[in-house]
């Protein structure tokens, strides 16, 4: 197993590393046959359609799993974390067919916005259920503490059981960040891609994994080489991140 | 599973709790027990749309739809089989290869390992095998697994096994072979943790006793399978239906193509491909609702597929929190 990571890595590197120079982060793709030429429109796209997906998961996820860690007893509780585990299930395509449907299909056109919503369903059941775990984890004798004071419980809540579990919440969502950031079947055809600066969400956008999709998949040396750089970049990323998460709840619980 | 003591005063009134004093925390539950609906309410929503979407596709086919086998988008003819086909079959391929290994690590990560390496090294392995995006096991798959499996694999098989009619016939690389060993990396990992999980689960004095009873370290293992089969298989329909639904990895390397052939050589679809390859060229109402129809399908057979593995892997690890994938 390790031999498998060792080669996948290595030769991710070995193809990749000479296209990997400061324009390749910073200029946008040029076409084939002239040299030169860079990612920087996908990467800006991946960070803003995560920064949406981010802004509608993450309220959206903590609401949620305050409800199932602090009143989540009866039977309901319990079926919404089933469907939370069968959300977490849905292959990611299937996902972007709704995207498209719901958003794509209306605006008549593919979209940062239909990305960042596909990539958002995604995240939130990483973020319900971390959240949860870590909302578990605050000792009830704080909440009891804070309510033999005289506190209501959504203070209580809010300003105790929430306010001790920021890190660990913050480690859910490094989590769902790393899982939606290679994600590429969903963005296939919601954000579709794009060769120019995008930053208008309601215009097709370009994003790092369906840029390395479209280069794997051309039939140019030059376009492979640059799939290979930004996939060991997005590899990379992705890799920092988790072993941030490692570090993070490692020191959190011995 | 702790669970935080309800508070057992008696249950309140709705005049009661619209008083000042209760009206925070009666806005507070509901406020949170509305968005916690958020989930109940997406997955009706996504299974909605999807079967509003493909209601031409579904009129039309009907129910002969999963079982036509022409896949002829200029001629307007759709149906699903060969798809299906490719999914079970490139499915069934990845298990058979990641399976063993998985299992074999799993036992070896929970008894063998050396304690140092034991938990630390070989499970950020795993995590750090399963945080590979599938695009970019593609991308490996296209340049590095297609040529080697065209060059060495496959010659390899055809010569000792050509006689079946699975690895007979022209060799492309590109194929369902291809794309069921690229799966077998993909979802060892997801099997590895979860097989771990459960056998971390077993009791140790099941173990304990069978050694002390003169019995060998494989004998042993044999006594824990006993006891875990049911999370074992659990953790491996969990691995099945992450192959079910991997997309990007597949499509990259399995030649996509609508044929039902025996050969493992030749080139075939899966349902996720599919859907990735041809959904934005389906300019045609009729194409791109049968295309959402597959991702109906394909959508229901996760949902079986994973609530079954939930079930066997919750009841091997009966009150524990593990199992889950992600």
């Amino acid at each position: 197993m390790i031999a498998v990571l060792v080669i996948i890595l290595g030769y991710m590197l070995y193809r990749g590393i000479g296209a990997i120079n400061v324009s390749f982060f910073t200029d946008l793709p040029k076409p084939v046959g002239e040299p030169g030429g860079g990612i920087a429109n996908a990467i800006v796209g991946s960070a803003i359609m995560l920064v949406v997906a981010i802004l509608l998961s993450l309220p959206i996820g903590v609401l949620a799993a305050i409800y199932l860690s602090e009143f989540g007893h009866g039977w309901f509780a319990q079926t919404l974390r089933f469907l939370t585990d069968v959300l977490a299930g849905i292959p990611s395509i299937v996902v972007g067919i709704f995207a498209y449907t719901l958003i794509v299909i209306p605006m008549r056109s593919f979209s940062g916005w239909a990305g960042g919503v596909a990539l958002a369903i995604i995240m939130l059941p990483v973020i319900i259920r971390t959240t949860e775990e870590m909302l578990r984890l605050v000792p009830q004798s704080l909440r009891d503490g804070g309510l033999a004071v005289g506190a209501p419980k959504w203070r209580v809540t809010v300003d105790i059981v929430l306010a001790s579990s920021i890190s660990g919440i913050a480690t859910g969502t490094l989590l769902a960040i790393s899982r939606a950031l290679g994600e590429t079947a969903p963005l296939l055809f919601t954000a579709l891609g794009s060769s120019l600066w995008t930053t208008n969400l309601e215009r097709p956008m370009a994003s790092m994994p369906v840029q390395i999709y479209t280069y794997a998949i051309s039939p140019y040396d030059e376009w492979h080489q640059k799939a290979w750089a930004a996939a060991f970049t997005l590899v990379a990323i992705i890799f920092v991140l988790n072993v941030v998460v490692r570090f993070l709840t490692r020191s959190k619980h011995g | 599973m702790d669970t935080p003591a309800e508070q057992t005063s008696a249950p309140l009134t709705i005049l009661e709790r619209l008083r000042p004093s209760h009206l925070g925390d009666f806005l507070f539950r509901a406020i949170t027990l509305a968005f916690a609906s958020l989930v109940l309410v997406l997955i009706v929503a996504m299974l909605f749309e999807m079967i509003q979407n493909s209601m031409l596709s579904f009129q039309k086919f009907g129910f002969g739809f999963i079982t036509a086998t022409v896949w002829d988008p200029p001629a307007r003819e759709f149906g699903a089989l060969p798809f299906v086909y490719g999914t079970i079959v490139t499915s069934i391929l990845a298990l058979i290869l990641a399976v063993p290994i998985s299992i074999a690590v799993a036992v070896f990560v929970t008894y063998q390992a050396p304690m140092a390496i034991r938990r630390p090294v070989i499970s950020l392995l795993v995590e750090l095998l399963a945080a590979i995006p599938s695009v970019a096991y593609g991308l490996w798959g296209i340049f590095v697994l297609v040529p080697f499996m065209r060059e060495t694999v496959n010659p390899v098989l055809r010569s000792t096994l050509g006689f079946t009619p699975l690895f007979d016939g022209p060799s492309f690389g590109l194929g369902t072979l291809t794309a069921g060993v690229i799966l077998a990396i993909m979802v060892t990992p997801i099997i590895t943790t979860v097989s771990r999980d459960v056998l971390a689960a077993v009791p140790s004095h099941q173990r304990d006793g069978a050694l002390a009873l003169g019995a060998t370290q494989w004998e042993a293992i044999r006594v824990v399978f006993t006891y875990a089969l049911p999370g074992i298989v659990g953790a491996i329909i969990l691995g099945l239906a992450r192959a079910i639904g991997e997309t990007m990895a597949v499509t990259m390397v399995i030649g996509n193509r609508p044929d039902i052939t025996v050969s493992l050589f030749s080139p075939s679809y899966t349902m996720a491909s599919v859907i990735a390859n041809e959904f934005t060229e389906a300019t045609e109402q009729i194409y791109l609702h049968a295309l959402i129809e597959i991702g109906v399908l394909l959508f229901a057979v996760s949902f079986v597929v994973r609530a079954a593995a939930q079930l066997l892997v919750r009841y091997a690890t009966r009150g524990r929190n593990i199992g889950r994938e992600g």
